[in-house]
């Protein structure tokens, strides 16, 4: 078995990850932002994960309209960063996890969580930002990842209480993980995406503070409450591309029932996005009990 | 399907629904053949002739290569597909924003700066006149 670290919940903004590549974290534009993550990443560097599940979206990279998977999980060796219009990004190859992929995979199927299995599957800026966000400029990604990509683009999206399910089927499947090296692994999980934005129509450039902070503040202590959020209602009060927050539900569902609440950040704007970055742990003291697990202590 | 959603009501939001998907299925294939820079080359040295390959309708040809933002939604485009588009034009998020919604990029840009579009006045068609149309409208 394996031990949760904690989970982070991250907007995976294009344009962050431009402005780490092209050298621009001191300009007046994005030094407040910057600032404002660094305990972030203090706090993942003490972490040390060996690997983190990303929960993203790809956005007509690997995938397009010619085949929608609702959830896909990466089980290769490795992923490379995709070409989506500009070239690659120059950040390192994304090195996986296979045994505990495989596993993940098997353990979900067996669950009754029918995820597809892709073996070849480029990342887009929805997987490698985030990394860029928690972990900066490193010569390779300090742990292995392990994509988990959900479809957001062709609606509708899975509900937020689907993906809460699945992040607590994921959680059984660390638990029974029994892999060569199950006994040291610890485990980040990202749920990435949002926050409220809308980039499309007349109506781009919606933002809705005061949404994403309640949002926040029911993942954290209602997420059973939270999930049953409609679609529409994502859509009106966080922007067409705000719908990306059910994400943030794979996440949640991954950690204990009871969390801490380890960091929070909220910034507008970077590029025509509510910037979010929330940091949770399970609950200290009350290691045993976990979300499907022994009812209590 | 159902012909209306309880969505529709949103002004200036195109969601991308399984109507709009089945309208615009080529459109947004062809934007997706830029993620290759050699469809790109061949793009720039013939726009015409490359959107020629594809199986688009005549209205969603000539939003491609006007650079009709908004009139490619409107004809089932999707965002992320046709920003690969404007990505190939060397256009931000915000010039294409501001060019759905009727300003400028810089004045986008500002927008975003200042908090970006308030939620008030913009939840339901006809709440105000805060967005400068309705979906389908026209700025």
């Amino acid at each position: 078995m394996t031990t949760v670290v904690g989970g982070i919940g991250t907007s995976h903004v294009p344009a962050v990850g431009a402005a780490i590549d092209h050298g621009k974290q001191d300009e007046p534009y994005w030094r407040p932002y910057f600032e404002k993550i660094q305990p972030a990443r203090e706090w993942m560097a003490a972490q040390q994960p060996d690997v983190c599940i990303v929960v993203y979206n790809d956005h007509a990279s690997a995938f397009s309209l010619q085949l929608i998977p609702t959830f896909a999980l990466g089980v290769a060796a490795e992923f490379q960063p995709a070409d989506e219009g500009y070239g690659p990004r120059q950040v390192p190859t994304v090195q996986g996890h296979p045994e505990l992929a495989w596993h993940i995979a098997e353990s979900l199927i067996g669950d009754e969580f029918d995820i597809t299995i892709a073996n070849e599957m480029d990342v887009d800026h929805g997987l490698t930002v985030p990394l860029s966000v928690m972990f900066g400029e490193p010569d390779a990604w300090p742990c292995r990842v392990i994509p988990i990509c959900v479809n957001v683009i062709q609606y509708p999206p899975p509900s937020g209480k689907r993906c809460l399910s699945l992040g607590r089927a994921i959680r059984r499947a660390l638990d029974s993980y029994a892999g060569s090296d199950a006994d040291s692994l610890k485990v980040a999980v990202f749920g990435t995406g949002g926050m409220s934005h809308q980039l499309q129509g007349e109506r781009a450039g919606l933002v809705n503070a005061e949404f994403d902070l309640a949002f926040m503040d029911e993942l954290v202590a209602e997420p059973d409450t939270g999930c049953l959020r409609p679609h529409t209602a994502y859509i009106r009060e966080a922007g067409s591309e705000g719908i990306e927050l059910v994400m943030w539900f794979v996440m949640r569902g991954v950690l204990d029932d009871e969390v801490d609440e380890v960091f929070r950040m909220h910034h507008v704007p970077t590029s025509n996005t509510g910037n979010g970055l929330l940091i949770l742990q399970n609950a200290r003291g009350r290691a045993a009990r976990r979300s499907r697990g022994p009812s209590g202590p | 399907m159902a012909t209306t959603r309880d969505y529709d009501d949103i002004p200036g939001t195109y969601v991308f629904d399984g109507r709009r998907s089945q309208q615009g299925y080529h459109l947004n294939m062809f934007c997706m053949s830029l993620n290759a820079e050699a469809n790109r080359e061949r793009f720039r040295a013939d726009e015409a002739a490359y959107v020629d390959g594809f199986d688009l309708s005549p209205e969603q040809r000539q939003a491609v290569l006007e650079r009709d933002w908004l009139g490619m939604l409107q004809q089932g485009g999707n965002i992320y597909y046709t920003f690969k588009l404007a990505i190939l034009d060397g256009l931000s998020m915000q010039d294409v924003g501001g060019a759905m919604s009727g300003v400028s990029g810089q004045e986008f840009t500002q927008m975003m700066i200042d908090g970006g579009r308030s939620i008030e006045g913009n939840r339901r068609v006809g709440e105000s006149a805060a967005t400068s149309g309705s979906a389908g409208g026209t700025p």
